[in-house]
């Protein structure tokens, strides 16, 4: 039989202390940071109350930088160094961004995402949006008193793979260990479900600054599903003020504006959009720098005609994501409505007309995303919530290969639940073949050239073999958080080669790191404490994980096991409280070995259980 | 020690503790994927340690992927005749009935005009009518793998529910297509 220790005080935190969580959504206009505080979801201000951080960073020549409400206001003053909806061009090429004329920003097409040139020297997006998260990151910890575990962080549901990774890298930038990448609406729902305790099916209709996403989830007995998805990732309130500055240049007969008239214009097109809201007409009065005046006034009737057709390309995608899921309009219970961009009245009556009922609005459309991910962050940081529930999401966009011809070969299809894997194989097509190249892509087009390319690799050391005699095996894995990996294996000869791809619009470990550096080469001994601080963390959460662990299930191992653990894990508090981060590492990775048999065995138990509920609900049946 | 019974190249039958039949109650179904997954998702294990994460996430695709076969009647006629060690052949085995072809034509041609003349009502008739036949079909499995055990003809039955599967998917392209 096990002999439990008891773990000296002061060696390991507390078992059931509170870990700060949040959850973060990093919005094209506004972000926001939210946690559960005494079991209430809570979103965090600032010093000055305010909730919304405007997600705008300016970058000045001195290599400081301003970020926020600060930037906010003299966007049309320094609009070339001034980035707002960063968003739009995570994980983006150049090519992939439209209208890039009417952007004041100076673009640099490098492969993969572009970036941008500003006075601080060449930003990526990822950068850009790192030094958002790195505010709300130090509101959070000023707020709570005390560093994070980690954040989850909304995206867009029908962001692809390079989106979500470019996404994830920020955070990694910000020094943010993300415990979960939420879809935006999943996070919606997940603040209205628990909140009214609903069960049925609902339609989450998501409309932000500059994305569209539509999710359809059925809650039951507190599982969240995801039945399907859809989307526009270029879509959103921007392009309804767009549509308002293009107005006014026809208006006021202009033409050929220069880069701080068309980001006055462009504020200018925004505040009347919110005006009518509310109000039937809205007065645009502007002085651009030639001293010229535009002075018009836009009904809301013009408002609605003009922007009829982007309503058109929100119901097109709702309609499809109805028919993925294999559901009528009329089973549909309820229709949540998310992102600040959902207040525009004519939106709410295209809604409510397709839906044929009037969409829920009862939580702040600006809100709900940042307080369903602090729900989440809460729960996965190990903080225990008092119903339990569960959350099962998909994947927005088919992933598949490049065969011959250049079509592609879908292999996991759009809204399969995640984590997901499939498999398939390939063979040779000449004798001797000992290289295959594997070409990665995401979309629904049957055209390689219409989908997204994701990565491409080859795959070598294939024993020379006559043509089609190789068994190629080709594993696709999706994990949680709707990220891809993609594994190969030569299976006839026992030969494994094995390689794991990180997409090629990912950064690599070293970029980040070299980030790291530029963005704050003064603050590198920060970084390093910073550094070591985080290693503590983790390591104290998991002889936590395993103490708890121990505690509970101690008994399925043999006390020869537990003798093995319990070594790792004196080691592993022997160097925690040293000043250097390696050693830790080492030790982390050394408990996480040692404790490999423990979890399989704790696995299996919990398997086994939920296997002896089907028993007991067999004979309830 | 715990039970080595547990593991995950067992049969997705087993891992949901359901029979090994065509015939399936998918209420129960549902219910027992939910509660698997209660036990296994990566979410329940984001706080623990690696090995434990990597565990839940080689369980959870798991459960995901049968869940997703057993579920699906193609799916799972499919899987139930690999699990006699039947190949359903359906790349390679073309000879199908004469009748069955015609009909599928047929078909083909009505869906072709349905969408040239952006018949939204000819487009719900063939739809209808694909359902029914894929249930008849389905019955016809049913009888084969749970009663008669006539695997072969079995496998015939699976190859003509791809084809009916492959129309389903034409006509939802379709409705995409009308609807753009």
């Amino acid at each position: 039989m096990a002999l439990l220790q008891i773990s000296e005080p002061g060696l390991s935190a507390a078992p059931h202390q509170h870990r700060l969580a949040v959850g973060i959504d990093l919005g094209t206009t506004n972000s926001l940071v939210a946690t559960v505080r005494n079991g209430i979801s809570v979103v965090l201000n600032d010093d000055e109350g305010c909730a919304l951080l405007p997600s705008v960073v300016r970058y000045l020549a001195d290599g400081s930088m301003q970020i926020g409400m600060d930037a906010q206001a003299v966007q049309s003053e320094d609009p070339q160094n001034t980035i707002v909806s960063v968003k739009r061009f995570m994980g983006r090429g150049l090519k992939d961004v439209g209208d890039v004329v009417d952007l004041p920003y100076r673009f640099v097409d490098t492969p993969g995402m572009l970036q941008l040139r500003t006075a601080g020297g060449v930003k990526s997006p990822v950068e850009v949006s790192a030094e958002i998260l790195k505010v709300l990151r130090d509101r959070a910890e000023r707020s709570l008193g005390g560093e994070l575990v980690g954040a989850v962080i909304t995206v867009p549901a029908y962001f692809d793979d390079a989106q979500r990774q470019a996404t994830k890298d920020s955070a990694k930038l910000a020094g943010i260990n993300v415990l979960r990448l939420l879809n935006e609406p999943t996070a919606a729902a997940i603040a209205y479900g628990l909140d009214n305790a609903s069960e049925g099916v609902y339609a989450v209709y998501d409309l932000g600054g500059g994305t569209f996403d539509i999710s359809i989830l059925r809650l039951s007995k507190g599982v969240f599903e995801v039945l399907a998805t859809n989307g526009d990732s270029a879509l959103g309130g921007d392009d309804f003020d767009q549509r308002i500055y293009c107005w006014m240049l026809e208006q006021a007969g202009l033409s050929q504006l220069g880069i701080n008239d068309i980001r006055l214009l462009l504020t200018h097109a925004r505040t009347a959009k919110e005006q009518l809201t509310d109000n039937l007409q809205a007065q645009i009065t502007a002085v651009l720098s030639s001293g010229e005046l535009v002075d018009v006034t836009l009904t809301r009737d013009a408002f609605y005609d003009m922007t009829k057709n982007l309503l058109a390309r929100t119901m097109q995608p709702t309609r499809k994501a109805l028919r993925d899921a294999g559901l009528a309009v009329d089973e549909v219970q309820g229709v949540v409505m998310v992102g600040g961009s959902t207040r525009m009245p004519q939106v709410q009556r295209a809604v409510a007309e397709y839906f044929k009922q009037t969409p829920l609005t009862n939580l702040n459309p600006d809100k709900v995303v940042a307080l369903g991910a602090a729900i989440q962050a809460n729960v996965l940081a190990g903080n225990r919530s008092a119903d339990d529930w569960l959350l099962l999401d998909v994947i927005p966009l088919s992933l598949g290969i490049e065969t011959m011809g250049g079509l592609t070969e879908k292999i996991i299809p759009r809204n399969s639940t995640i984590p997901t894997a499939r498999a398939q194989e390939f063979t040779t097509y000449k004798d001797g073949q000992t290289a295959m190249s594997i070409h990665v892509m995401q979309g629904e087009r049957e055209l390689v050239s219409d989908c997204r390319s994701l990565a491409q690799f080859a795959l070598r050391g294939i024993p020379p073999m006559v043509a089609g005699a190789a068994r190629i095996r080709v594993t696709f894995q999706v994990d949680a958080d709707g990220l891809l990996s993609v594994s190969a294996r030569e299976m006839t000869t026992g030969h494994e080669s094995s390689i794991a791809v990180k997409p090629s619009y990912g950064l690599s470990d070293d970029e980040i790191t070299r980030m790291l550096q530029e963005s704050n080469q003064h603050a590198r001994d920060d970084m390093q404490a910073r550094a070591l601080r985080e290693q503590q963390v983790e390591a104290r959460q998991l002889l936590d994980a395993v103490e708890n662990a121990l505690e509970e299930d101690g008994d399925l191992i043999d006390a020869s096991g537990i003798e093995t653990i319990r070594a790792s894990m004196d080691a592993l508090k022997a160097v925690l409280e040293g000043g250097d981060q390696t050693p830790i590492k080492r030790a982390v990775e050394a408990l996480n070995q040692a404790t490999l048999p423990f979890a399989q065995a704790r696995m299996d138990k919990s398997v086994s259980s939920a296997l002896k509920g089907h028993k007991m609900s067999d004979l309830e049946n | 020690m715990s039970s080595p019974a547990v593991d995950l190249q067992q049969d997705f039958f087993t891992v949901f503790n359901l029979p090994r039949s065509f015939q399936l109650d998918s209420a129960v179904l549902d219910q027992r994927y939910r509660e698997l997954q209660s036990q296994v998702h990566p979410d329940k294990f984001s706080h623990l340690s690696d090995a434990e994460k990597r565990l839940s996430m080689q369980w959870a695709t798991r459960v995901n992927e049968g869940y997703q076969t057993i579920r699906d009647p193609l799916k799972r006629g499919r899987y139930l005749l690999s699990l006699h060690g039947v190949d359903t052949q359906e790349e390679n085995n073309t000879a199908m009935p004469m009748d069955f072809l015609m009909q599928q034509m047929e078909w083909r041609e009505g869906l072709q005009d349905a969408i040239a003349a952006k018949d939204i009502d000819a487009l719900d008739a063939l739809a209808d009518t694909a359902r029914n036949e894929t249930r008849a079909l389905q019955q016809q499995l049913a009888e084969q793998l749970d009663t008669t055990h006539e695997f072969v003809n079995a496998a015939g039955t699976v190859r003509k529910l791809r084809f009916l599967e492959k129309l389903a998917e034409e006509i939802a392209d379709a409705y995409d297509e009308l609807d753009s």
